[in-house]
């Protein structure tokens, strides 16, 4: 039996992104026992990266902006794979907490009269991102970490959590980690159990993702029988950088392209007239000066191809590599130097200036960029109760990028910001709410606790295993090239062979060194869920047959209408675990009501 | 090295000979990182050489020692884009980002890297820099107007100010140059450091905020023992004007409420009075 340091909470919430944050406040606000725990630092979780802002239809901008446009515009992005109820709540209710962040301290750039000022980004119609230059997810995260201290929420910084605790009901209530500076166990009793862990980037190698996103809430939802749906779509940001191929990967925000960007091939054409889909024809501009105008008046031209939905620009940048009409570095180039003054890039865009001046040493008001696709982002995720954000197993409750069915089949730019501020404040209500209604204290068990933590602690006594670093290098390589932005059935099937002998590898890793604050016994502890999101991607992508949004396979170019009215849903049944199969099956789309269809059709 | 009771920092003479040897097999550039390793008990630098990649930064390599030589070489960091400052370090002796830091921008030779001194060391390159979060939970928090219909109307020229502030990323490295506390331990007790001084500076600019921290920012937050040396603007990644723009401004505001003998008078004369440190803190929640 091992010793351990046990705290008990109303709700505990995993993870301090944006969508922890503000679900922490939401249950704390609500006088319930409430604590965080995260990985890192307070302040250091993933949101920080953000740049381009936050959607939100306030019409600031363009005053015939509502929540219907910005609903369907969501809709359409995610190529109607997504739930119509989330994606309605998420545009009616984002204007209300970005004015909220306000109230809290946040700091957005301005309008001339004063108001908060809204940005153009890929697939929005109108102007609609609040933003604060391009550290939007900065400002967020700032703002609710403030909020969260003058709250005096507990905060377990630094503490990873390897398992979610059941009841003998099979209800959620708890979590069992360890403390990454000492190695010490810790266990959390709890009446509700909030996921707000973030995406899953690290399976790949290229990627815009710090190494916090492991999947780590995806995989213990999975574990703990919860449903999971559209694994497949993993979004490939078209702009990331290419070198020095230390910062591969490395996000160019879309505000680039938002404020007048443009991108080229080796011959200079802008060459996104060459990939304009037939769904987007009639809103996009065929020529460059229409394109041109759009930036001034979007009320009389049709917007710059150059703000397709990011999976359409992907495509578009990885078809043009492969043609042989790339950069030196294997990108593209995105110019913005020839095309707005140095004194307007700086402004609007100073941590891209800077990020490119002092990693790769090129002045972005003078040359182009090399940019191409990098992993960014996960819209599949936990499926959940759109109003409480209840995962299918009680008391487990689920909210930003670890949540699946806001986003469908891709994320527009900008809806990850509203998406963490609208549904972390309903999962805080959400679990706040069965808290409440559950007056029994939680329950967990020294035997399930104690399993975790021997399976934890196993890599230190075991000799002639790999080491951690090797296996994820591994899985990283495997992903890539099998699983990456263009899928094929044989290389599918492939990496799942694959990924079995690395599971295999990855439960005999050996690791040196003590507990304390020691990376690679860290990263053996994130080989689990890295592993089974990785499967969970790769099941997803083998079953669903077609091509849409994100997800591409090269040997079902066209989408089908009859898996556009499925989701992909993942859930252990019988046995559970790292080591144990994940069933997968089609389940049919919630029903949308006649009222929100019109919507989509409107308008083209 | 199988369990934790084996030296955690020491990577043997034949590994490290090893890797130098391959590489110069190649005829190989290398790169020698000269790494500080230990815990609260003591340490001593350890020298990790291996090939020299293109383009990389500082902590590029610290990311190849730990996949290579030491997997258990102790670093924080996030994003490795300079956007969450994690990864404060001291590289030859100067307070910086190990992300942002080219390896062909520095001298040849070994790269000295040390964990951030004012901090008390967790291990290698990690230290336990909670004085921040306990010195954070003191600053009382925003209290805005109430809102009219349409939220908040504020100019671009206005929020400007306290922008500049709020690009701060916390890397501390600002706190970890101060000599107020770097060679002072003692003065922890009564000083909040360059962060929370831009902290209290942008508060105290914002157009919003109705509260008033002038006399917190002097007796509690210790804004007087600050003699503008500027050390903390020279490290800040952020290139925030930390001394000109947050610190005398706010000890300019502390002196006129404190000590101008005009205001003092208009003071009795209105019947107004300032905000005692007391009343102030009792916003904060600690």
């Amino acid at each position: 039996m091992n010793e351990y340091e046990t705290h008990r909470y109303d709700v505990i919430v995993i993870g301090a992104g944006g969508a922890g944050l503000r679900a922490a406040v939401e249950a704390k606000s609500r006088g319930l026992s409430t604590a965080i725990v995260c990985k890192s630092l307070l302040g250091k979780a993933h949101t920080v990266m953000a740049e381009g802002g936050v959607a939100a239809a306030m019409g600031n901008v363009y005053s015939e902006d509502s929540w219907q446009v910005h609903f369907r515009d969501t809709m359409r992005g995610g190529k109607y794979l997504n739930h119509w109820r989330m994606a309605q709540l998420h545009a009616q209710e984002a204007p209300d907490r970005v004015h909220e962040m306000e109230a809290w301290g946040a700091l957005f750039d301005r309008t001339p009269d004063g108001r908060i000022n809204q940005r153009d980004f890929g697939g929005h119609r109108y102007a609609r991102l609040a933003h604060v230059g391009d550290r939007t997810g900065l400002e967020l995260i700032r703002t609710l970490q403030q909020k969260a201290v003058s709250m005096d929420i507990d905060v377990f910084m630094e503490c990873k959590i390897l398992r979610l605790l059941h009841d003998p009901s099979g209800a959620v209530a708890g979590a069992v980690g360890y403390r990454r500076p000492s190695g010490e166990v810790v266990v959390f009793e709890a009446k509700a159990v909030v996921l707000a862990t973030g995406s899953i980037g690290r399976c790949y190698l290229y990627t815009s993702n710090s190494w916090e996103s492991t999947g780590d809430g995806h995989a213990m939802a999975i574990w703990a029988g919860a449903d999971v749906i559209e694994m497949e779509c993993v979004q490939f940001h078209p702009t990331g950088m290419v070198w020095p191929l230390s910062v591969r990967g490395l996000l160019v925000t879309e505000g680039v392209r938002g404020d007048g960007g443009a991108l080229k091939n080796s011959d200079g054409r802008r060459f996104m007239f060459d990939y304009i889909p037939e769904m987007f024809r009639a809103e996009t501009a065929e020529t460059e000066e229409e394109a041109d105008a759009w930036y001034e008046d979007h009320a009389n031209h049709r917007r710059t191809p150059d703000l397709l939905p990011r999976d359409e620009v992907a495509r578009a940048i990885n078809a043009e590599v492969k043609a042989g009409r790339g950069s030196p570095h294997g990108g593209v180039y995105l110019d913005i130097a020839s095309r707005r003054s140095p004194e307007y890039i700086r402004r609007r865009l100073p941590s891209m200036y800077h990020q490119f001046l002092e990693l790769a040493g090129v002045d972005i008001t003078v040359e182009p960029m090399e940019v191409g696709p990098t992993c960014h982002y996960m819209m599949g995720g936990v499926r959940v109760d759109p109003e409480t954000q209840a995962a299918t197993v009680p008391g487990l409750f689920a909210a930003g990028e670890v949540a699946g069915g806001m986003h469908g089949a891709n994320r527009l730019g900008g809806n990850s910001l509203s998406d963490l501020l609208v549904f972390g404040r309903r999962a805080g209500q959400g679990a706040s709410d069965f808290a409440e209604a559950n007056d029994r204290p939680p329950t967990v068990d020294v035997a399930q606790v104690d399993a975790v933590v021997s399976d934890a602690l196993a890599p230190f006594g075991r000799e002639g295993g790999d080491s951690p670093y090797a296996v994820h290098e591994e899985l990283q390589a495997t992903m890539q090239s099998l699983v990456g932005i263009i899928r094929t059935g044989s290389e599918l099937s492939e990496a799942l062979e694959k990924l079995d002998e690395l599971r295999d590898r990855a439960a005999k890793v050996s690791v040196g060194g003590g507990r304390e604050y020691n990376p690679g016994w860290n990263l053996a502890t994130d080989l689990p869920s890295l592993l089974t999101v990785s499967t969970a991607v790769t099941q997803g992508a083998l079953a669903r047959r077609e091509s849409r949004g994100a997800h591409t396979r090269d040997d079902f170019p066209s989408a089908d209408p009859a898996l556009g009215k499925v989701n992909f849903v993942q859930r252990q049944t019988d046995r559970r675990g790292f080591d144990a199969p994940i069933q997968i099956g089609p389940e049919p789309l919630p029903e949308m009501p006649p009222e929100l269809r019109e919507l989509l059709e409107e308008g083209h | 090295m199988t369990d934790g009771t084996a030296d955690p920092g020491f990577v043997s003479e034949t590994e490290e000979a090893e890797a130098t040897e391959e590489a110069e097999a190649a005829e190989e550039a290398t790169v020698t990182l000269r790494v500080w390793r230990g815990d609260a008990a003591g340490g001593d630098l350890v020298d990790y050489t291996l090939p020299a990649n293109e383009g990389e930064v500082v902590l590029d390599v610290v990311h190849r020692i730990q996949a290579t030589l030491a997997p258990d070489l102790a670093c924080r960091w996030n994003c490795k884009a300079g956007k969450c400052g994690s990864c404060s370090s001291e590289i030859n002796g100067k307070p910086g980002l190990m992300c942002m830091t080219r390896v062909d921008e520095l001298p040849e030779g070994p790269i000295t890297v040390t964990p951030m001194r004012t901090f008390p060391i967790l291990r290698d390159l990690v230290t336990d820099v909670s004085f921040n979060y306990e010195v954070a939970k003191r600053v009382p928090a925003f209290a805005p107007l109430p809102a009219g219909p349409e939220g908040y109307r504020m100019q671009q020229v206005d929020v400007e100010r306290g922008q500049e502030f709020r690009k701060c990323i916390e890397c501390f490295l600002c706190q970890d140059v101060c000599h107020v506390i770097r060679d002072h331990e003692d003065n922890k007790q009564h000083y909040a450091g360059p962060r929370f001084f831009i902290r209290l500076a942008e508060l105290e600019m914002h157009p919003l905020d109705t509260n008033d921290r002038r006399e917190l920012v002097r007796q509690r937050m210790g804004i007087g023992l600050c003699n503008i040396t500027k050390c903390c603007t020279e490290v800040c990644p952020e290139h925030i004007k930390i001394t000109d723009n947050a610190i005398i401004p706010l000890k300019e505001r502390v002196v006129d409420s404190s000590y101008d003998p005009v205001a003092w008078l208009g003071r009795k004369i209105l019947g107004r009075h300032k905000r005692t440190a007391e009343e102030a803190a009792a916003a904060a929640p600690h």
